[in-house]
């Protein structure tokens, strides 16, 4: 038996099995609807994989109208619908139940507009988040949100998660990325909010909708923002003794009025696990790292990185590697990017996103450390140090249920440190089910009510991903 | 009758008895912007002026935040001690209103104000991280916090940011700040027509120097030779190299001319401020988001039809229109015009009579009107919080 609940299920709708899939077979040709057993398989899960259950059928629309036409069908008949990208949630934001449909935009994968001078381009929400910029690329062109999973995950699943990246820092987030999107309400309605041109009339329903994680509609097609690479981009690693020392470099760079593009942290064991995987040289007698990268020509970056240099100098620098090469600094980066990856081959891991204060970084990784170990478990941290955002890996044998219980309790204890501090439960990953019992944590019930108002607006009856977010008890609908 | 409430829990009991007594109640921070949206239906007002103080600095974790009747001045001024700003550049409204008193944090929060900088740094929405607000049941309420990312439930931080005080009273705001360039400089090309110039614009912000504000300001505006502009933010050395950067790939445009830093500065305060329409206060002035390579022709299509005066920002995406206040002023035809071009339109500047006849902010198509209608009423059931600012009945 695993910790996290799931809602009772709807029996009526298990006993309607049949017909449903019978219903949505009128609607779909057959290569777009998921039935047997073997293939549904395939998306019982998604990168929370300590959990997992069979939904009813698979849905693959692909065309925003067969979308449309999937939802009123399940609207009609009372069925949940949870929206699926490419399943690389972290925090189980698209694990299926039994009594459920999944919407999967996989096969939307058009590009449909490149728009240069308007900086915009139209993707069905299908395409892969690195799909995107390498539609650009060559003409000098990216899309910002980089997600370490940006090989595999879309970008309508960056938009459910409101998904961050590396380079946040500067280029902010989904939310701040994504002009306009084609949204299929849960009754099938299709409506656009936002589109070619800055900021939407009216509430800012863009904004409500980014890091809603399917609660409010189906997203098929999106406006984003592309920008323009700079004209050089250079990572350098810094190490030092301690994660203290690295710590207190990064609030100093900040206060001396550098923002480097992306700062990112990473403690003795995540080096060693990412260097034995990725060999990017990153240095092994070190007690923690930092890839600091700055952008612009030759003598810009050469003029911002002394200055980096100089500040990390007062706080112990032991070691400084400029990458030589652009293979150099696709290693230096691949090896971060690989993170999680590369910790899955020598354990099981539960990764943890809570964003705390930057001045609170020492103490939340001290803190993290002696839960962990109290729990006799390992821990690893990488994370985007510039803005306070975490990832404690977690390490746990996930074929021992009472340790994956410690594992789960110390993840736990952590994203409650993290609120304490000041900070919050999720800063790019979203609540899904991993952290919903959490909630309450960090929201009174006035503010939690407040937003399954909002929710209800979209969806009375619950239909929406409905395990998710808001905690099993206490729901309301209008 | 105005309410003044000193604290947050003030406000909920004042908010509270407005609701039993089915009082409508008008929001007013400084009072700069009274003349933005359509007249809230409402007998009292609730001031923010006694909600004041900033609450947070964090200058080496780029946070501040403020309670809502904060004047914009003492922020400002707070974090430009530290050399940071806010990176959005708020839009000052007193100009083109004539209007008195002191911006406050809370109305820039309300409106969503942001200004030139818009372009590169994102508007008043991407910096704001965290809200407190009372909701029209009296309840207080936040969304977000100080951190800088942050996707714990739904982004209600966002929905009131615009909402112009119709969800709820903001009561604290929080704010990502940026260390402040250590200069800028301006670029000017001078004689294109406004296609021409929104080509030049389009290509310098395609370019990898981070334009921090593109403007184009057609002749007559400000003066008699039409002005393409162009800023660069950054340290010293890095705005030179990039402005000259930036010449060489603009030369096809004419031959650029950077602007003396203090004549810049104030050129774009009055881009920002819309200050060239300031007078004669009895015209008509909209504001129009749209793509930037279709600006052009739809000012055009207008122009063809009435006496108006017009210019750009935002690389041409952003157009400030000037019209008497005849008829709908404009209403009808700027609409039709955007149903092709895409985008909207806000009546900016308006008589009170004007604002009553005619859509303040850009129509809603059904569905969306149904959706602000229902949020409205999970904020507000009872609609005491400016009842009818934004849409009528809503």
């Amino acid at each position: 038996m695993t910790a996290i609940a799931f809602p009772d299920l709807d029996r009526s709708i298990l006993s309607r099995r049949d017909e449903i899939i019978a219903g949505l077979s009128a609607l779909l040709p057959r290569e777009c609807l998921v039935t047997s057993d073997d293939e549904r398989r395939a998306f019982e899960t998604d990168a929370l994989t300590a959990y997992r259950k069979l939904p009813l059928a698979v849905a693959l629309p692909r065309t925003t109208e067969e979308a449309a036409a999937v939802m009123r069908y399940c609207f009609e008949h009372g069925v949940k619908v949870v929206a699926r990208g490419a399943g690389t949630s972290l925090s189980g934001g698209a694990i299926p139940q039994e009594d459920a449909i999944v919407i999967c935009v996989a096969k939307m994968t058009r590009i449909l507009s490149v728009d240069y001078a308007n900086r915009a381009m139209r993707v069905e929400s299908g395409v892969t988040n690195l799909g995107i910029t390498e539609a650009v690329m060559a003409d000098g062109f990216f899309y910002a949100p980089d997600p370490s999973s940006q090989l595999a995950c879309t970008i309508a699943g960056n938009i459910g998660m409101n998904s961050g990246g590396a380079h946040c820092l500067k280029y902010g987030v989904t939310t701040n990325n994504v002009l306009g999107v084609r949204l299929v309400l849960v009754d099938g309605t299709i409506v656009e909010i936002g589109g070619d041109h800055l900021d939407s009339p009216g509430l800012d329903l863009l904004g409500l909708m980014i890091g809603s994680e399917g609660q409010l509609g189906i997203v098929t097609e999106a406006t984003v923002r592309i920008l323009r690479s700079a004209e050089g981009a250079r990572p350098v690693l810094f190490g030092f003794p301690t994660s203290e020392e690295a710590g207190a470099c990064v609030a100093d760079i900040i206060g001396n009025a550098i923002i480097p593009v992306a700062i990112e942290f990473m403690d003795k064991l995540a080096i060693e696990i990412c260097e034995s995987f990725a060999h990017a040289g990153y240095p092994l007698d070190v007690g923690a790292l930092l890839i600091v990268e700055v952008e612009g020509s030759d003598a810009e970056m050469e003029t911002q990185l002394a200055k980096i240099v100089e500040i990390a100098k007062k706080h112990g620098v032991m070691t400084v590697r400029e990458s030589q090469s652009a293979m150099e600094a696709a290693a230096i980066w691949k090896g971060r990017k690989s993170a999680f990856g590369a910790t899955g081959r020598i354990a099981d891991y539960i990764c943890m996103d809570g964003t705390v204060p930057t001045g609170q970084l020492s103490r939340v990784l001290q803190g993290t450390d002696e839960i962990v170990k109290s729990y006799g478990l390992r821990v690893a941290n990488v994370f985007h140090a510039g803005d306070g955002n975490m990832h404690p890996l977690i390490l746990y044998n996930v074929n021992d249920p009472e340790e994956q219980r410690k594992a789960e309790q110390a993840g736990e204890d952590i994203l409650r440190l993290c609120v304490e501090v000041g900070g919050c439960l999720t800063g790019e990953h979203g609540v899904g089910i991993e952290k919903r019992e959490l909630m309450n944590c960090q929201f009174t019930p006035e503010d939690l009510a407040q937003q399954m108002r909002v929710r209800a607006v979209f969806d009375k009856a619950w239909l929406l991903n409905p395990a998710k977010v808001f905690p099993l008890e206490g729901r309301i609908a209008a | 009758m105005i309410f003044s409430p000193a604290s947050e829990a003030e406000a909920c009991t004042i908010i509270t008895d407005a609701r039993a007594a089915k009082r409508p109640l008008a929001i007013e921070g400084g009072g700069t912007r009274a003349g933005l949206g359509r007249a809230a239906q409402a007998e009292a007002t609730l001031s923010t002026k006694a909600l004041t103080g900033i609450t947070l600095y964090e200058p080496a974790e780029l946070v501040i935040a403020a309670k809502a009747g904060t004047p914009l001045a003492e922020i400002e001024a707070t974090l430009a001690a530290r050399g940071q700003r806010l990176p959005f550049e708020p839009m000052d409204h007193r100009a083109l209103f004539g209007a008195q008193g002191e911006p406050t944090i809370g109305g820039i929060t309300a409106c969503n104000i942001s200004g030139p900088r818009r372009i590169q740094a994102g508007a008043c929405r991407d910096h704001l991280i965290g809200v407190r607000l009372v909701n029209g049941r009296g309840e207080a309420v936040k969304s977000g916090g100080r951190v800088m990312k942050n996707v714990t439930g739904l982004d209600l931080v966002k929905l009131n940011c615009g909402a112009h005080g119709t969800l709820g009273l903001l009561t604290e705001v929080t704010y990502k700040v940026l260390p402040k360039p250590e200069i800028a400089g301006t670029l000017a090309l001078f004689g294109l027509d406004d296609a021409r110039a929104i080509e030049a614009l389009s290509r310098a912000l395609g370019s990898p120097y981070e334009v921090s504000a593109a403007a184009h300001l057609p002749a007559g505006i400000g003066s008699e030779k039409p002005r393409t502009l162009l800023r660069i933010e950054n340290f010293a050395h890095s705005v030179d190299y990039r402005l000259r950067e930036l010449q060489k790939l603009l030369a096809p445009f004419g031959e650029g001319l950077r602007l003396i830093e203090d004549e810049a500065h104030a050129l774009w305060r009055d881009i920002r401020d819309c200050r060239f329409f300031a007078e004669p206060r009895d015209r008509a002035v909209w504001r129009i988001s749209t793509a930037p390579t279709r600006a052009a022709a739809f000012v055009e299509r207008l122009a063809a039809q009435r006496d108006l005066r017009c210019y750009y920002d935002w690389g041409g995406g952003l157009i400030w229109l000037s019209v008497p206040e005849v008829d709908d002023a404009g209403a009808r035809a700027i609409r039709a015009a955007l149903a092709s071009s895409g985008g909207h339109a806000t009546l900016v500047r308006g008589s009170p009579d004007l604002r009553s006849r005619i859509d303040v902010f850009q129509p809603l198509a059904a569905p969306l009107l149904k959706i602000t209608a229902g949020i409205k009423a999970g904020f507000d059931p009872d609609a005491i919080l400016n009842p009818g600012r934004m849409y009528a009945g809503i």
